[in-house]
C-alpha cells in the first residue's frame, strides 16, 4: 500500500542548500512509488521561475532538474496563488513542467496546479507524510 | 506508536536537535517505538564525534550515541548530506581519499531512502527542524 508524500517547499532556491536538498529527496522518493505531491509557497515559488542565472554567484542552476520531475511520475506540483501573487509573478513566469498522462494516451500536459492557500490546506490535510524545506 | 524523526539542522546553532532528542526519550519513556532517526542537512553535524561543547554545556553528540546504545535505535546520516559536510565513517573516508573519519559511535551512513522508507514504515514522521 503506497503512502501519500507531500513535500513543502517554502525557501528561496539560492542562499540556503534546503532547495536543493529537498529536489535530492524527491527524485531518491521517486524510485519509492509512492504518491508523490509536491507544493510550492513562500519564497519557495522562486523555485520554478524561468531563466534563472547563477554563473554570478559560483554556485549550480539546478532549476533544469524540475523539467524531469514528469519523467519520474512525479506530476501533481502545487503552486499556492497567494505567494505566486504576492510577488508579482504569474504562471507565465514559471517553467513550464509537464509529463505525458499514460491513462490518456500519453498525452502532454501541465503538472504545475494554481491553488488557493485554502486549497493547499486541504491538500496538507489529505496526506500520510509531509516533508517541508 | 512507531515514530520516526528527520533532524534537519545542526546542533547547538539550533534547538532543533535538543528538542528531538526530548522528544524520542520523552516517547520512549511513554512506551512507544522509534524507527529510525534520520540526519539530514547541517543535521549531519549531530553525528561527528569530534564536537567538543564546554564542559558547562551539553554534549548533544554524546548525547545521541548514548541514547542509540541504550535503546537500539537507528541514528543515520544522510551520505550526500554528509560528504558535502565533512562528516565521514572508515568507508567514506576510504572512498573519498580522506586521512580521517569523525562518525560518532551509534550512527550510521547511509541514503535519503531510508529518510522514505522511515516515511512509509512509521505512524508518524516528525521534523525537527526551520
Amino acid at each position: 500500500m503506497s503512502k501519500r508524500f507531500l513535500y513543502v517547499n517554502r525557501k528561496a532556491p539560492y542562499g540556503t542548500i534546503y532547495a536543493l536538498e529537498s529536489l535530492e529527496v524527491v527524485l531518491i522518493g521517486a524510485a519509492f512509488e509512492q504518491d508523490v505531491s509536491l507544493a510550492f509557497l513562500d519564497d519557495g515559488v522562486f523555485q520554478l521561475t524561468r531563466g534563472q542565472q547563477t554563473d554570478e554567484l559560483g554556485v549550480k542552476n539546478f532549476s533544469p532538474t524540475y523539467k524531469a520531475l514528469g519523467d519520474y511520475d512525479v506530476n501533481k506540483i502545487y503552486v499556492e496563488r497567494e505567494s505566486l501573487e504576492a510577488r508579482g509573478l504569474t504562471l507565465d513566469d514559471l517553467l513550464p513542467l509537464t509529463y505525458e498522462d499514460e491513462d490518456d494516451d500519453w498525452a502532454e500536459k501541465d503538472s504545475i496546479k494554481l491553488v488557493s492557500a485554502a486549497e493547499l490546506a486541504e491538500i496538507m490535510e489529505a496526506q500520510d507524510v509531509v516533508l517541508s524545506f | 506508536m512507531k515514530f520516526s524523526i528527520l533532524v534537519s539542522e545542526g546542533p547547538y546553532t539550533h534547538e532543533a536537535a535538543d528538542t528531538a532528542y526530548n522528544f524520542t526519550k520523552a516517547a520512549l519513556e511513554k512506551g512507544h517505538e522509534i524507527f529510525r532517526i534520520f540526519f539530514y542537512h547541517d543535521g549531519v553535524n549531530n553525528g561527528t564525534r569530534l564536537t567538543t561543547p564546554p564542559q558547562d554545556d551539553r554534549n548533544i553528540v554524546n548525547r545521541w550515541s548514548a541514547l542509540a546504545q541504550e535503546h537500539d535505535i537507528d541514528l543515520v546520516l544522510c551520505v550526500a548530506a554528509a560528504q558535502r559536510r565533512g562528516i565521514a565513517d572508515a568507508d567514506e573516508a576510504r572512498r573519498n581519499g580522506k586521512d580521517a573519519d569523525n562518525i560518532a559511535p551509534g550512527f550510521r551512513i547511509s541514503g535519503l531512502g531510508q529518510l522514505i522508507d522511515a516515511g512509509i514504515e512509521s505512524d508518524r514522521l516528525i521534523t525537527f527542524g526551520d
